[in-house]
């Protein structure tokens, strides 16, 4: 129960993890009960991935690697939802395309 | 008469305003002694909420862009975590006002601080933050925007935007400020005329300005000739880019009907954020040593992968041309050029630079193979003077694809192609048949066939001429092609040029590649010839 799940996923998106997708994201996280934290580099700093301050603060650019991890009880779908999330390039977001 | 006084930024959106100027305030921090912790905590508390609330009302009267910048903001002040910091230093003593302009001063460092233009830019977005539950605390109001006004301040807050009245138009003029800050996208979608880095030469008496979006200059206190004079052009601007909207997103003909191919020329993937790729044809230059120009070094395989395979996935399937780095001369590159060398006449720059250096070459054409099974790849090669310049380069890359298929990886070989942009090429196309193509460069061309360096003002009169020269060299390239069944288009800035555009059709060139900004001004400009 106290054991924590990784995962890492590379960010292909090519502006990177910026502030919409930064607003998905914490949303996410923040639909599980589990603990879950993220980090730049494997070795942490680990922060709240269900603060969206903390997430930007990382500064998780295209081309870099984000680490997840997650503790408690739907610890396993957190990792799988937010890695998903990552690898999709954000649900396929496009960085304010649609109006100008 | 006295003329205007000119002060020169640079454009963030385009479009000319003529108007009264209102010099915007700067929220400060009116610093005074703190009260009781528990007052100063409830106040903080009720101011955040206010914000949050205000924030609010104002997402919900927009929709697209707005909303998502709004809810961004939003996000950030409903988060525990700079609230709870601003807490920590109320009860160290500080009064509320103290401490929440502290903690975002801290974490507003963090953003500007960041060579990532699309992170530093949202400092702008913390500061809006900062300042609404700052005026709040302190009791400072902003006067109100009025409509049709020019807002001259340092920066400007994306929710001071959507707060204020455009109906009756109104531009920008920034001190700082950033063309891709969220005002600055906000102010495109808008058609909101936008100048931002125009430092402190503001004049301290001027009431009245033109502000030119398009050339990204300010008129500051101009005499009423040249108003009139402006007037009438952005009225003959408008009336020509609302006409040449409706040609952006159908296919490119002449007035005949004939199809001529119109690609985009980029430098960074940013730009295609806000293109749709159903209004070109393709991407005909990837401008691939700018895509990187942040970055603190040369970029690793797997960096320039993913930025390479982003732009083929935009084009979903369209052709898109990557040259490779074009550096050296006027274009040094940190770790690949020698330093203080500008003279564009150098004769190691582009291709020979990158053969000279081909560790490096080697990265870039392994990414790209990677690439190329994502899409329509095709690859150019700059300032191509020799034969063998194309023929090392080949073999190089079908080296380093026989080296990524006996790893394992999956890889394509894309058609390599030549810039034609040296006199030595343009005259004796024929000794380039193996190419898969040419892209006729006439930035390069112009500037060595006239002896002109573009860098310098007295050059664009040259420019502007069309000499029969570059005309000549143009035909002469575009026969050879069409003879012996190699694809010829054009790349340089003479594509994106109405007025230049009947000599190149005449000259037998019908694939253009042109600046985003020009594409439905050229597509307009195509169906009258």
């Amino acid at each position: 129960m106290n054991d924590w799940i990784n995962a890492s996923v590379l960010i292909a998106h090519d502006i990177g993890l910026h502030a919409r997708p930064s607003v998905k994201f914490t949303k996410l996280a923040k639909g599980f009960s589990s603990e879950i934290e993220i980090a730049s580099a494997l070795g942490g700093p680990w922060f709240d991935a269900k603060s969206i301050v903390r997430v930007m603060a990382i500064k998780a650019g295209t081309g870099s690697t984000l680490h997840l991890r997650a503790r408690g009880s739907d610890a396993g779908a957190a990792i799988a939802t937010l890695s998903g999330f990552v690898a999709s390039d954000f649900d396929k977001d496009r960085a304010y395309a649609a109006s100008d | 008469m006295l003329p205007a006084i000119e002060i020169r930024g640079k454009p963030a959106s385009e479009g000319i305003f003529t108007g009264p100027v209102v010099n915007l305030g700067v929220t400060r921090l009116a610093s005074r002694p703190a009260r009781d912790a528990a007052v100063e905590r409830a106040e903080l508390e009720s101011a955040i909420a206010a914000a949050i609330a205000a924030v609010k009302a104002l997402a919900a009267r927009n929709a697209g862009t707005a909303a998502d910048i709004l809810e961004f903001q939003i996000a950030m002040l409903e988060d525990g975590t700079l609230r709870q910091r601003a807490l920590a230093a109320i009860k160290q003593g500080a009064s509320a006002a103290d401490a929440w302009w502290r903690v975002l001063e801290n974490e507003i460092a963090g953003y500007t601080n960041s060579n990532d233009q699309n992170f530093s830019a949202r400092g702008a977005d913390l500061r809006d933050i900062r300042d609404r539950v700052v005026r709040k605390l302190t009791g400072q109001d902003f006067a109100q925007m009025k409509s049709g006004s020019i807002f001259v301040s340092d920066d400007l807050a994306p929710t001071l935007f959507l707060e204020a009245d455009w109906s009756q138009g109104g531009a920008i003029a920034l001190r700082s400020g950033s063309s891709s800050s969220h005002v600055a996208i906000l102010a495109r979608s808008r058609g909101v005329p936008m100048v931002i880095g125009l430092g402190e030469a503001w004049p301290n008496a001027c009431d009245h300005a033109i502000v030119d979006g398009t050339e990204g200059l300010v008129l500051a206190a101009p005499p009423p000739a040249l108003v009139d004079i402006y007037t009438k052009r952005s009225a003959a601007e408008t009336a020509q880019r609302d006409h040449d909207r409706k040609f952006l997103l159908a296919p490119a003909r002449r007035r005949d009907g004939t199809p001529v191919e119109v690609q985009l020329n980029i430098a960074r993937a940013e730009e295609l954020d806000r293109i749709d790729p159903a209004s070109c044809d393709g991407i005909g230059l990837v401008r691939s040593e700018f895509l990187f120009r942040d970055a603190a070094s040369l970029p690793g395989e797997e960096e320039q992968y993913l930025a390479y395979r982003g732009i083929l996935q935009w084009a979903n399937g369209k052709p898109v041309t990557i040259r490779t780095f074009d550096v050296g001369g006027d274009k040094p590159l940190r770790g690949l050029t020698a330093e203080g060398n500008g003279n564009p006449l150098t004769g190691l720059r582009g291709v020979r630079l990158t053969l000279a250096r081909s560790g490096l070459f080697r990265i870039q054409l392994r990414a790209l193979a990677r690439a190329a099974i994502h899409g329509n790849l095709k690859v150019m090669l700059p300032m191509v003077i020799l034969p063998r310049d194309l023929e090392q380069s080949a073999a190089l890359f079908d080296r380093c694809v026989a080296e990524l298929r006996n790893e394992g990886v999956n890889c394509a070989r894309p058609p390599l192609g030549i810039m034609v942009e040296v006199p030595a090429a343009a005259i004796a196309p024929e000794l380039f048949a193996k190419a898969a193509f040419f892209s006729i460069g006439t930035n390069d061309l112009t500037q060595f066939v006239m002896a002109a360096s573009r860098d310098e003002a007295c050059a664009a009169e040259l420019e502007e001429a069309a000499h029969p020269a570059i005309a000549r060299l143009i035909a002469g390239v575009a026969a050879f092609g069409r003879e012996n069944g190699i694809p010829v288009s054009l790349c340089g800035d003479m594509a994106s040029a109405p007025q230049h555009l009947p000599l190149l059709l005449e000259a037998g060139v019908n694939s253009l590649s042109v600046t985003p900004a020009a594409l439905a001004r050229v597509k307009s400009a195509l169906s009258r010839i």
